[in-house]
């Protein structure tokens, strides 16, 4: 049998631990596509330390914004970020939930006023962390299908 | 939000302590006689409401333009959108900073949850929500504790039982919460279906309170000191029949009152249909109208609270 193996990356981006099946959401978020010139390498379903299951992207020359980390810890609140640099791990984090949420995901209530084509950013507070709800501070309603609102 | 409330939006009854409200029911009981025009004001003499509904709602809209006109002020504004720029579909945005331009208090009915807020975000002047949507309508809220308070001498301690679309029915919900943060006992009576949403429940509980839940108006009626009735709304229902059947078992009529107690009241927001039978009105229990009136005097209070006239 032929043996498939990641190619390593001399400078980017390893995020870790991401929640298994949350990966193409990862790649959603992030803006990778097909026109993209580097290397970007997606496992899903890997064991991981904890025994549990989990998922993986690699993707070469690349860091991530602010914003793109919290989309990614509103998906994956125990992703880590790992920046490499000369193909070791140069930094190490773990995302984290910010306290507000703003402009980076859309209200789930559909008669939301922010869903009406007003010149306003939707914006939450967290409410709970775990399980992740999210408060319209628009219209008060709790948000828990994250992954299905993030813009 | 704390202190005077001049310059302040009111858009959820969340935003205020049990001082605020308590501060805000004084000024009212104080702007009775203006209410009922046996005394004259010119307290907001030269001041301008701006009145957007983009729903109808003459209740509302009637009660805010009587007490906008008692305290000396005056009224601008649409009752439905129909031919005005918003039918053009210009956003709330912009024709929230125009009426901004043109007057000093906003009062907002809209259809969509939230739109209040947005309000208060684009306008200088105090946005004064007036419903939006399924969402809050805080001087309904007020109006209807402003009358628990004057009718049984206090909210404290009162046994509220709530009936009808508990599920839906916006107005229940915040009064709940508002009765919880005053300390009410809580009794909810409503078909399965249309119970009282587990977060209010759960928003309730996080004050203490452990509030009832019965689908029986008979079993509960006779420990009522307050019998909050709302509608409950044939949409609700895919089957006609089964819609009458509720609607029949949660229907007040005289002869049920005689199980309860002497000095019970009984509340609806109205407007009715047929949930309070008329046999009812001419009975000691019946509040629903003096409840109405009492929207003009906690609306007078707000517009002059907020406009900083009376602290
Ligand atoms: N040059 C590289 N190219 C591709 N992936 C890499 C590279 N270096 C490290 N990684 C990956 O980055 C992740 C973090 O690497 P690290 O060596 O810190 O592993 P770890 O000690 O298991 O970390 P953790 O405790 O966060 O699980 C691992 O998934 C690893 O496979
Ligand atoms: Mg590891
Ligand atoms: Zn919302």
């Amino acid at each position: 049998m032929k043996e498939f193996k990641v190619t390593p990356i001399r400078n980017g981006t390893v995020i870790d631990h991401i929640d298994v099946g949350m990966s193409l959401k990862v790649l959603r978020i992030i803006g990778v596509r097909g026109d993209v010139n580097s290397t970007v390498s997606v496992l899903i379903h890997v064991p991981s330390k904890k025994g549990a299951w989990k998922d993986i992207v690699k993707i070469e020359d690349r860091e991530l914004d602010p914003k793109e980390l919290d989309k990614v810890a509103l998906i994956s609140p125990d992703a880590t970020i790992n920046i490499i640099r000369d193909y070791n791990v140069a930094e190490k984090f773990v995302v984290e939930v910010p306290e507000r949420v703003k402009g980076i995901m859309r209200c789930s209530n559909p008669s939301c006023i922010t869903n009406k084509n007003e010149p306003v950013e939707p914006e939450f507070a967290v409410e709970t962390k775990k399980p992740l709800a999210l408060r319209c501070t628009y219209c008060d309603r709790l948000t828990t299908d994250i992954a299905e609102n993030i813009v | 939000m704390s202190g005077s409330l001049k310059g302040s939006d009111i858009v959820s009854i969340r935003d205020f302590s049990r001082e605020q409200i308590e501060q805000i029911l004084n000024v009212a009981d104080k702007m009775v006689p203006v209410a009922k025009g046996e005394e004259k004001s010119t307290e907001l003499e030269g001041r301008v409401l701006g009145s957007l509904f983009y729903e109808p709602s003459t209740r509302t809209r009637l009660s805010f333009e009587a007490a906008m006109t008692r305290l000396g002020g005056r009224t601008l504004g649409f009752d439905e959108p129909k031919g005005s720029s918003v039918a053009k579909g210009e956003t709330l945005a912009d024709t929230i900073r125009m009426v901004d331009a043109y007057s000093d208090v906003i009062v907002l009915r809209h259809p969509q949850e939230g739109a209040a807020r947005l309000a208060g975000h684009f306008a200088e002047k105090p946005v004064i929500n007036a419903g939006d949507g399924a969402g809050q309508h805080p001087t309904q809220t007020l109006l209807d504790l402003f009358t628990i308070r004057n009718e049984k001498g206090g909210i404290d301690g009162n046994h509220v039982v709530i009936v009808g679309d508990l599920k839906y029915g916006r107005t229940v919900h915040s009064l709940s919460e508002a009765l919880s943060m005053f300390g009410a006992k809580l009794t909810f009576v409503a078909p399965p279906t249309l119970q009282m949403p587990k977060e209010h429940i759960k928003h309730i509980e996080s004050k203490g309170l452990k509030p009832k839940i019965s689908n029986s108006l008979d079993e509960v009626i006779g420990d009522a000191d307050v019998l909050y009735v709302t509608r409950i709304q044939k949409e609700r229902f895919p089957d006609p029949a089964e819609y009458r059947k509720v609607a029949g078992a949660f229907t007040i009529n005289r002869t049920m009152l005689r199980e309860a107690k002497k000095d019970m009241i009984v509340m609806h927001p109205l407007p009715r249909m047929n949930e309070i039978n008329p046999d009812v009105d001419g009975t000691d229990h019946a509040r629903y109208f003096v409840q109405a009136f009492n929207g003009v005097p906690v609306r007078m209070a707000l517009l002059s609270m907020v406009l900083g006239g009376m602290e």
